[in-house]
């Protein structure tokens, strides 16, 4: 017989859903002990936190955060094992931070945990924005929203820039009404999505004041700080290394004075802003190579050297130049 | 008359979680699911009512059980079904197709028989249900 389960890509179908709490074998002694370690869960739950230490630089209060989250999660879970009185957990969350910061990285890391600890069936994400979710005449956007809740049913729906679903200068716009829907769906025991809300600091703060329904559903707030200049350049030292890339020394030191310029300057994006600042290196450096002497070995393919990085128009004084974005 | 029509109809009705089950082997195959109802189940209607359009890129059966919820609080004296249309080439059609919901009560059919020409029996099956306009259908079995 054919079984789809087999074909599904990793993740889609395996390991089996489970409900959260194990009941099956019914409530456990009193005095009995179960080994919190030992729970093949916690196993799960250990390796993604490791992979998020691992892969995330910085963070510390987030990371801090999410393993309080998964403890109590854990916690909960071998409560139910003794019959102890196991409400479903509020797992809605909120991610304020400035842009580049590693929300959605986080939010992947998080469905993982919460599958492991079975919360979720699938560890996906569905990202939406504002788009997704509001119509754009009147009896659209129910429709509309419960199509995302319907696609991101079983795992997480991240709902980005969560405060432009809220207008408060067009008292007939229809953002209020996603916001009621995902209200419904948030409260309701059959819900089986963990919805996540995104966005800058400042202005998650004035969408959650003027919805207090939904911040007062909203149980964990995680707050994602801006990285310092060593921070980024181990991102963008990461970043080479999984591109078989490298810095020479004068370019380390290059881009380390390029990080403090452009954080300076308006509308920078911590990790994205590396990330494109090295793209741009990596065009530099191809320009430079093909305009060379022709003659290239697998060093010189793979170096980055002082002057790609000193190419970027951030080294050039914007009051001379006039420009408006010297990122771009 | 108890109808039966579709996949698994001879086996006792299936709960929410089984149809549940069965939507989820339908999305794992890639088959998009979509419902329809009527109060005439003629055998020979086949073009039943669309609740909606398909629902497309689903990979759970929630948004699925929730819109037949909602249909069978809409139409709680008619029958629905699902159905999983796979639209590979070469096969382009209705892959599998059951009944979700039906009405407390079913009058059910009787089969006429009719004299054609040269003494040939005609036969045609007739829905008691019809008996009654379209909409109307089922109403007093409604609780």
């Amino acid at each position: 017989m054919y079984r789809p389960e087999a074909a599904t890509v990793n993740g889609a179908g395996s390991p089996p859903a489970e409900p959260a709490p194990d009941e099956s074998a019914g409530p456990l002694d009193a005095r009995s002990t179960i080994d919190l370690r030992a729970d093949e869960a916690a196993e799960r739950v250990r390796s993604v936190l490791d992979a998020l230490d691992a892969e995330l630089v910085g963070l510390a209060g987030v990371k801090r955060r999410i393993r309080e989250t998964a403890a109590l999660l854990m916690v909960d879970r071998a409560r139910a094992r003794f019959g102890l009185s196991a409400s479903k957990p509020s797992l809605h969350m909120s991610f304020t931070g400035g842009p580049g910061t590693g929300k959605t990285t986080v939010a992947l890391r998080m469905a993982e945990i919460l599958h492991a600890l079975g919360y979720l069936r699938v560890p996906r994400v569905y990202p939406v924005t504002r788009d997704d979710l509001v119509g754009q005449f009147i009896g659209h956007t129910a429709p509309k929203t419960k199509e995302a809740l319907a696609r991101a049913a079983g795992g997480v729906l991240f709902i980005d820039e969560a405060y432009y679903l809220y207008r408060p200068d067009n008292e007939r716009d229809y953002g209020q009404e996603a916001i009621e829907i995902l209200l419904q769906e948030m409260e309701s025991a059959r819900g089986s999505l963990v919805v996540i809300f995104a966005g800058y600091e400042d202005r998650m703060e004035t969408f959650f004041s003027s919805n207090p329904g939904l911040s007062s559903r909203v149980a964990h707030h995680i707050e994602f700080e801006d990285y310092t200049t060593g921070e980024l350049a181990e991102i963008a030292e990461l970043m080479l290394t999984r591109d078989d890339y490298r810095l020479s020394e004068q370019g380390r030191a290059a881009f380390l004075e390029y990080l403090d310029r452009r954080r300076a300057m308006p509308r920078f994006a911590n990790a994205r802003s590396v990330r494109n600042a090295l793209e741009r290196a990596r065009l530099r450096q191809a320009n430079r190579l093909v305009a060379g002497h022709g003659q290239v070995g697998r060093d010189d393919l793979m170096l980055i050297t002082e002057q790609d990085v000193r190419g970027s128009r951030v080294f050039i004084d914007p009051l001379e130049t006039g420009l408006e974005d010297p990122a771009v | 008359m108890y109808l039966r029509h579709g996949s698994f109809s001879y086996l006792p009705e299936l709960t929410d979680d089984e149809i549940a089950a069965q939507i989820r082997y339908a999305l794992l195959n890639g088959w998009p699911v979509s419902l329809e109802y009527t109060d005439d189940p003629h055998p020979r209607n086949v073009y039943w009512e669309m609740w909606g359009l398909p629902m497309f890129d689903l990979t759970e059966p929630d948004g699925v059980l929730r819109e037949i919820d909602e249909c069978r609080a809409t139409f709680p004296g008619h029958y629905i079904r699902m159905l999983a249309y796979d639209a590979k080439l070469g096969r382009q059609t209705i892959m599998m197709s059951f009944i979700v919901h039906r009405p407390a009560r079913e009058p059910g059919f009787r089969l006429d028989r009719g004299e054609g020409s040269n003494r040939t029996q005609r036969y045609s099956v007739y829905s008691y249900a019809t008996e009654t306009p379209s909409g109307d259908r089922y109403r007093r079995d409604v609780r």
